[in-house]
């Protein structure tokens, strides 16, 4: 700063200048509006999971009938008089209403499953165990966490990675026999992986006998690590080739007419005029600028791993975090609906947060916070 | 018009296009004529019915077609009624206010295997003294056997199989393979030829009648075969038709329409409005969106309009309003609109006669490639228990066949028919709507 006070810029006003400050002013509001999104979208996933009350009248009906039965088969309370055995009743179904919760009003209740989720204290689960007979939330998802990254894991890796680089090589020549069938094939990714599923399972399992209808192991289980690994593969290619073919077709199809819009530019025209080679072409002026775009779709399907196939699974009878939630609804666990719905919530918020900066890195065109 | 001619005629260009037209276009017309013959009442009673409303068809039977395309004929099911004339009935009356009733039912029976169960379902009209018949089979080749005698009462159901004292004719074999076999065969083969049934009744009252409906379960039925609990599966398939497309059209065509309208009111008003519209997108995206159809179905209603305005509500704010919305923007500075507000056009009269009908032809072709996605919606949720439990879908049948295990015991057509109703409209309107897409945007023909 010179003396006579020139360029007298006041200090704050300097600092609010600099790239820093903007990328942290930026990254803050980004934080609280992504913060406040997902509070918001729990807090009506647990409003609907509870629909507004109701859920509680069918809960605390279950409550009454179970505990009534349990009494009337204990030949112990024959011998009470009926006032006793009322009010034993009557006290077993209050505490078993404390224990779920259900003396507290509605609203407590919903706050404080929002804050709890918020925390990532998961809780117990109401009705639900795990295999090994927890009721804690977080054992409950983790136990079905492996079967369900193994699945989708392995299907959308796939179908992610085929379909690029079919497309990739589709788009350099498009027009030929090959290309034209994917377009005619592309109508086919309307049904859904667990119809392809049927189908699978008609020809392989039920017409052929050469690959298994369902689940994730051969029962007994085989005692080597190798021959269960080998069991738990041949129970993967249905369910994986299901999820891969019901999206390939489409995707390809989507990839490929993505990547000849970006090689009808004008500077791809100018490199290949300049005679570069094919593949340079290719990955420094193609590739290139589609980046950012590869690169959220690889995210969004990374944590679109995390919410399973809840109907494939089901009809593959294959053990996962899909099927675990499907099984939560129907037993009004909303514990474990809400914990794996604010796992999702977080990934994507994450995620969506961590892909400014990533666009940021890879294009120079953005900057973040501009 | 001349806009819309010259479109149809770039549509016919495709043949995916045509294909796909065809098509809807026979869906359209099975649905019409299935609301038309099977009213809406009269499907829901049949297809809730039980075997008080099937009883003539045989459990997990095939279709009759089967027998096109195998060498072995399976027998195919039929039920033949003394009522309607479907078998002679010759009454007499001797005097004394006896009557004797002779029922003759006539059948062919070409097949090479023998039927599942024989049943004659008895009414009778008495007073105080039971009717009485005695049952004769008579084979091709004219060998008589002596079946049964009894009494009738008001209702009376007669199995042959479950008949002992048969049983014990045929020495312990079962009666149905007794009365078929060919008795000069040393394996059980049934004998082809016209078999014939009388059943001689002698009616003690003046007023009494005797009426019998014969029925032979066979190993197939009708054109789509029956289910576990002996529903005929054509009632649901047909109605299944005109519920898939009200279903695939009406959450299509509510969603994408409020979708534009939505887009269009947040990029004309700008501000707090459009922030606001952005946000829900954006909480939307956190929101489990089958989860919560799921548990839907589950806490509230199974009813498949409840469904539909669920999915409707759920889909509107996803990431087709953005790209709407970037749309709009551009149209928003165009010229017309421009002229609009200087000659004082109101916000509601720009927002839905200017900036939304710009949209239709954008409109159309995202429509109708969305349908299949909404049908196959409602066939996945069918598929996990959760189907309407009124409606005959195409969904709710693969459910029942999953829940029984049909692909594990090898009734593949009850799978099979509904699945491929469900490529068929899958695939009719996503052809289309390729090709609809092409005419309407033409940036993309030359990809």
């Amino acid at each position: 700063m010179d003396a006579d006070g020139k360029e007298q810029i006041p200090l704050l006003k300097r600092f609010t200048n600099t790239t820093f400050f903007r990328v942290l002013r930026y990254t803050l509001m980004r934080i609280i509006t992504l913060f406040i999104t997902v509070v918001i979208g729990i807090y009506l996933t647990i409003l609907i999971a509870n629909m507004g009350g109701y859920v509680d009248q069918i809960m605390k009906g279950e409550i009454k009938e179970r505990i009534t039965m349990s009494m009337a088969a204990d030949p112990k309370s024959r011998n009470l008089s009926p006032e006793v055995r009322q009010k034993l009743i009557e006290e077993r179904i209050s505490l078993e209403e404390k224990r779920m919760g259900l003396d507290q009003p509605l609203f407590v209740r919903t706050v404080g499953y929002l804050s709890n989720a918020l925390t990532l204290r998961l809780g117990r689960a109401i009705n639900m165990t795990s295999d090994s007979g927890s009721k804690t939330v977080r054992l409950i998802l983790l136990e079905r966490l492996p079967a369900t990254l193994l699945l989708m894991g392995t299907s959308e890796l796939s179908l992610f990675f085929i379909s690029v680089f079919l497309a990739l090589s589709l788009s350099r020549r498009y027009g030929s026999f090959w290309d034209k069938a994917v377009i005619a094939l592309s109508p086919t990714s309307a049904a859904p992986p667990w119809f392809y599923g049927i189908f699978f399972i008609l020809i392989f399992a039920a017409i052929l006998k050469i690959l298994p209808f369902g689940g994730m192991v051969d029962v007994p289980p085989p005692s080597s690590s190798f021959d269960y690994a080998m069991s738990v593969l041949k129970h993967l290619i249905l369910p994986a080739s299901s999820l891969i073919i019901s999206s390939l077709f489409l995707s390809i199809y989507n990839w490929r007419t993505f990547f000849l819009i970006y090689s009808s530019e004008d500077y791809v025209e100018m490199a290949k005029a300049k005679g570069l080679p094919q593949k340079d072409i290719e990955r420094r002026y193609i590739l290139r600028p589609t980046l950012p775009t590869i690169i959220t779709n690889f995210a969004l399907l990374l944590i679109g791993i995390w919410t399973g196939a809840i109907i494939t699974e089901t009809v593959f009878l294959w053990p996962g975090l899909g099927r675990t939630l499907y099984r939560a609804i129907g037993l009004f666990d909303i514990p474990v609906i809400v914990g794996s719905t604010i796992i999702y919530a977080y990934l994507l918020a994450l995620t969506v947060f961590l892909l400014d900066f990533v666009y940021a890195l890879v294009d120079p065109r953005v900057k973040v916070g501009s | 018009m001349n806009t819309i001619k010259t479109s149809f005629k770039q549509i016919l260009q495709y043949p995916s296009a045509i294909v796909g037209i065809i098509v809807i276009l026979i869906l359209i017309g099975v649905a019409i004529y299935t609301m038309i013959t099977i009213p809406y009442h009269e499907a829901i009673r049949k297809w809730r019915g039980g075997e008080e409303v099937w009883y003539q068809n045989p459990k997990y039977a095939p279709p009759s077609w089967y027998n096109l395309f195998s060498k072995k004929k399976q027998p195919i099911s039929f039920a033949l009624s003394s009522t309607n004339g479907q078998a002679e009935k010759v009454v007499n009356h001797p005097g004394g206010g006896v009557s004797t009733i002779d029922i003759t039912y006539t059948f062919d029976y070409p097949y090479d295997d023998f039927p599942q169960e024989l049943i004659l379902y008895f009414t009778s009209t008495y007073e105080s003294k039971q009717p009485f018949v005695s049952i004769q089979w008579i084979t091709p080749d004219k060998r008589k056997i002596k079946v049964a005698n009894f009494g009738v009462s008001h209702q009376l159901t007669y199995r042959f199989a479950q008949d002992e004292k048969l049983t014990r004719k045929f020495n312990g074999t079962n009666p149905i393979i007794g009365l078929f076999s060919d008795p000069n065969q040393s394996t059980p083969q049934p004998l082809k030829g016209t078999y014939q049934l009388v059943i001689n009744g002698v009616a003690f009252e003046e007023n009494s009648d005797l009426n019998a409906e014969f029925v032979l379960h066979g190993k197939l039925f009708g054109l789509a075969g029956t289910d576990n609990n002996r529903r005929d599966l054509v009632l649901p398939l047909l109605w299944g038709t005109p519920v898939a497309l009200a279903f695939g059209l009406l959450a299509s065509l509510g969603t994408l329409l409020l979708t534009m309208i939505f887009a269009a009111i947040g990029t004309w008003y700008g501000g707090w409005v459009d922030a606001l519209i952005q946000r829900i997108t954006e909480i939307n995206l956190v929101l489990p969106f089958l989860s919560i159809l799921i548990m839907v179905g589950t806490f509230y209603s199974r009813s498949i309009w409840v469904i539909l305005g669920a999915t409707i509500l759920l889909s509107i704010f996803t990431g087709s309003i953005k790209s709407y919305r970037a749309i709009f923007l551009q149209v928003k500075e165009s010229g017309y609109i421009e002229a609009a507000r200087a000659y004082g056009a109101s916000n509601t009269r720009i927002i839905f006669n200017y900036l939304i009908p710009r949209m239709i032809p954008l409109l159309i072709p995202g429509m109708v490639s969305s349908i299949p996605s909404f049908v196959f919606l409602e066939a996945s949720l069918a598929i996990l228990g959760l189907g309407d439990p009124v409606l005959p879908t195409w969904g709710k049948i693969i459910n029942d066949a999953d829940v029984d295990g049909a692909l594990y015991k090898g009734y593949y057509y009850w799978v099979l028919e509904p699945a491929v109703l469900l490529m068929m409209t899958g695939l009719g309107f996503a052809m289309l709507g390729y090709a609809l897409d092409r005419v309407f945007n033409p940036r993309l023909r030359e990809l």
